[in-house]
């Protein structure tokens, strides 16, 4: 345990950093202590300073800053974000607990957040020292299972190996195993994936994510997967207010405005969007403010004339008016 | 005898700790690592076998551990090497070699002298461990 802490982790520079200011100093030891001697049991630490020194509130903060809604989602980051600053405290007084099981799965909707969520994932486990680099290998079953024999085993691991480190995403995880076909080699990524899960857990989290009803049936038919992910979250649909609002922080980033006459047209298509079939929430938003920019700019060429500051930035009824979801008999 | 050859080969075997260090070193400087492994010593037989590909587009030192691990499962009784690459223009070249695992019994070289022509005298070092086929050279150890 102490070897991994001296290695380049988190904990053990902090250890070593917040040391000298604190009490453990009078007890005679001339200069630096050694980072992995316990604190004495009567030692005091202040939680609110290691929470500052590891830096996660930050990532915490722009989780609820730049996610609109996902309530449970940020819940349950904010209680393992606790647990591991916990953990980190109490590995100071030599309380060795373990490490804790991280693998997830996230099930939800498409455009509910998943993936953005991962990257804010493997960023906070990096502050609180839980990975050592904090990047994100993001991949699909193309990337994991071959398309011969002998070929699936080096692809699996050779993304195992990228990820090591840091948080393996797996992208639509339920296309690993293919039921109707027996001799399919997603059974083989199954196998490896799992053997590192259990194995190698100080040196990967692993991140598996898809549709709530495929996952489900996966899971039904890989139970040894099922009962080596701890943590389940469930990414819920967006209400319309919270599209809403996710749509005004995707405009904002790209310098487009609402007209005031136009946010209650925006509020109206997105109603309606909601109700039509593939609906992709977030991203059915992206898709919709794209292609209001394109009636937005083709409206002022074809206007012609000067524009101004004002013009080019603001999006009025029109260019939403103009889709189909308006002209479309409601379902 | 002792073969040393690469880096650190004057040094006491390495640790895996030590070696992830050394890896992670590498990782940073933007070199992919290999390994390779052989039972021909020889100090200019340069082809060692590789097992598998080099490892491309790695962050953390655990992967390449992980190989080495395996290889070493594999072949108990080999040499087993870890190569770094760097493939900087201007460079590309082996930036970082060294022995991660060799034989526990190093039967080492003996010299043998061939007389030429015009009593000139032509040296060859021979590993001992080469007089037996491939495979069987450090047998005891697989």
């Amino acid at each position: 345990m102490s070897e991994r802490l001296g290695f380049g982790m988190r904990s053990a520079e902090n250890g070593s950093q917040a040391e000298p200011s604190g009490d453990s100093r009078a007890g005679g030891a001339p200069g630096e202590p050694p980072p992995d001697e316990p604190l004495p049991a009567g030692a005091r630490v202040d939680l609110e300073k290691e929470r500052a020194e590891s830096q996660a509130d930050e990532v915490l903060d722009a989780l609820d800053a730049e996610l609109v809604g996902l309530a449970p989602v940020k819940t349950r980051i904010r209680e393992i974000a606790a647990l591991l600053l916990v953990d980190r405290v109490r590995a100071r007084y030599g309380i060795d607990s373990g490490r804790p099981n991280l693998h997830m799965c996230f099930t939800g909707s498409p455009g509910t957040g998943k993936t953005t969520v991962a990257v804010r994932l493997a960023e906070l486990l990096h502050r609180l020292g839980y990975v050592r680099k904090g990047h994100l290998v993001s991949v699909t079953r193309d990337d994991l299972v071959g398309q011969y024999v002998g070929h699936t085993a080096p692809k699996t691991k050779e993304v195992l190996k990228r990820a090591m480190g840091g948080v393996l995403f797996i992208d639509e995880a339920y296309y690993l195993y293919r039921a109707e076909n027996e001799r399919d080699y997603g059974q083989e990524a199954i196998e490896i994936l799992l053997q590192v899960m259990e194995n190698q857990r100080d040196d990967l989290v692993v991140v598996l994510a898809g549709y709530k009803d495929r996952m489900d049936s996966f899971f039904s038919s890989n139970p040894g997967m099922s009962s080596r992910i701890a943590h389940h979250i469930d990414f819920p649909d967006y209400q319309t207010g919270e599209l809403e609002a996710i749509g005004h922080l995707m405009m904002e980033r790209e310098g487009y405005r609402l007209a005031p006459e136009t946010a209650p047209v925006f509020r109206d298509y997105l109603e309606r969007r909601r109700g039509r079939p593939r609906f992709a929430n977030a991203r059915s938003v992206r898709n919709a403010i794209e292609r209001a920019r394109l009636r937005h700019a083709s409206r002022l060429l074809a206007r012609g004339g000067e524009v101004d500051r004002d013009d080019l930035t603001t999006l009025l009824p029109d260019d939403f008016l103009a889709s189909r979801v308006f002209t479309a008999v409601r379902p | 005898m002792r073969i040393t050859q690469g880096t650190f080969s004057y040094l006491p075997e390495l640790s895996d700790e030590e070696i992830a260090k050394q890896v992670a070193y590498a990782l940073d400087q933007g070199w992919p690592c290999s390994i390779e492994f052989t039972d021909d010593p020889h100090p200019r037989n340069s082809y060692w076998e590789m097992w598998g590909l080099p490892m491309f587009d790695l962050t953390d030192p655990a992967g390449v551990l992980m190989e080495i691990k395996e290889c070493r499962k594999a072949y108990p009784g080999r040499y087993v090497r870890l190569n770094a690459y760097d493939a900087r223009y201007g460079r590309q070249t082996t930036a970082l070699s060294f022995i991660v695992q060799r034989p526990a019994e190093e039967p080492g070289f003996r010299l043998d002298r061939e007389e030429a022509g015009d009593r000139r005298i032509r040296y060859r070092t021979h590993p001992y461990a080469l007089d037996r086929p491939e495979g069987e050279r450090y047998a005891r150890g697989e």
